[in-house]
């Protein structure tokens, strides 16, 4: 347990926020249709959380479910509806 | 298709805490697409003092200052006047500031950073209120908006006031550059950061940043309102070098105001004489744009 004295004066910063489940303030979880997709990367362009990875040019979009929360933004902008947002079970 | 239109690297991880469709997480994460790693941020007070994460998390891939809320231009100039000494003139230094840490709290520390010529960007993503505090009015919030400060009742106190025009306040300092931009455009937005960080002089963006938790709209419509703010004139898309105006964007067909304000609680208690009224002001504005742009392109 630590104390409020290991704490520095000058607090820095220095850990990545990566291993931050923010997927979990989801309610809405996008389901993607890899038929329809084209490849236009709208929804990589318009993500906040930048939870949409492209690997390459030519590769379709992968979701970062840890992160994503479900804001349905890709799903809304998509031109080709190729995703949809459902609500998530959760156990 | 199938070809990235703006740059592919990441600056911005993931896990941040901003909200759900928040416009102002997706304008650092586009303006730090646009600098590159090669670049010193500073932030006073506003979401994006807190958006990085919990102490020791953070989710910025460049370094960052974290500073009080009124001197976000002066700690620039200073980065700056430090870089330079330092011999790194190509380092990028960019002021990242919400529009009450702007508008109003920080004007003096952004007046003198223009005045000083420094260097250096200052980015205002504006979301219309003190959101982090909890949804305050600020000098930035549009006439009739709802807000923790100007709150609608049995009698109304909604806000008053009109929204403070940032950009001409900046061009009359003789600013070598100042644009408003739009997070549905990113392309437009990251074509002004980096043209802005290509001058050698003070530069101010000014960019619109949708904020579903304060405006009472829904997370997923934040690019649509977006869009819609340029199509029903409310907030122009614009930029401004040496004095000479030139609109980016102009709407093929006027949508109405109506439609954009109704899209959100902040503004739903208006009647429809006061939003005819607010539309009569913003195409009157739009008029003043178009003449600015027509005189200062003459010659």
């Amino acid at each position: 347990m630590s104390k409020h004295q290991d704490i520095p004066l000058t607090p820095i910063n220095t850990e990545s926020s990566e291993k931050v489940r923010t997927g979990d303030w989801r309610t809405y979880i996008p389901v993607f249709d890899a038929e329809k997709c084209i490849k236009c990367y709208i929804c990589w362009k318009y993500c906040p959380d930048a939870a949409i990875k492209v690997k390459d040019e030519e590769s379709l979009p992968e979701w970062d479910l840890f992160h994503c929360k479900g804001c349905g933004i890709c799903a809304e902008e998509c031109p080709k509806d190729a995703i949809e947002m459902i609500l998530e079970e959760v156990e | 298709m199938g070809k990235l239109t703006i740059p592919e690297q990441e600056l911005m991880r993931p896990g941040h805490m901003g909200c759900l469709g928040c416009g102002g997480t997706l304008a650092m994460r586009l303006a730090l697409k646009a600098a590159g790693p090669d670049t010193i941020i500073s932030i006073p007070a506003c979401c994006w003092a807190v958006m990085p994460g919990v102490w020791p998390n953070t989710c910025m891939g460049i370094p960052m200052l974290y500073t009080a809320f009124e001197v976000t231009g002066a700690s620039i100039s200073g980065i700056r006047a430090a870089l330079d000494a330092k011999g790194k003139k190509d380092t990028n230094v960019i002021g990242w500031a919400g529009d009450g840490g702007t508008f109003d709290i920080g004007l003096q520390a952004l007046s003198g950073m223009v005045e000083r010529g420094t260097n250096a960007l200052y980015i205002c993503y504006d979301n219309e209120a003190y959101m982090n505090t909890g949804i305050q009015r600020s000098s930035s919030t549009p006439e009739g908006a709802w807000t923790t400060t100007t709150p609608v009742g049995t009698e109304n106190y909604w806000e008053q006031g009109r929204k403070k025009d940032m950009i001409s306040i900046m061009v009359a300092h003789g600013i070598p550059y100042a644009a408003t931009a739009n997070v549905a455009y990113p392309e437009d937005f990251v074509r002004k950061v980096q043209k802005a960080l290509s001058i050698d002089g003070p530069t101010y963006l000014q960019i619109f940043a949708p904020c579903p938790t304060g405006w009472k709209s829904q997370p997923a419509k934040s690019i649509k309102l977006a869009k819609e703010a340029i199509t029903s004139l409310a907030y122009p898309m614009y930029e401004v070098e040496n004095g000479v105006y030139k609109i980016n964007r102009k709407p093929k067909e006027q949508t109405p105001l109506k439609d954009y304000m109704l899209k959100q609680g902040r503004f739903r208690h208006l009647t429809e004489e006061f939003i005819e009224e607010q539309q009569k002001m913003l195409e009157a504005n739009w008029k003043r744009l178009l003449k600015l742009e027509e005189i200062t392109n003459e010659e």
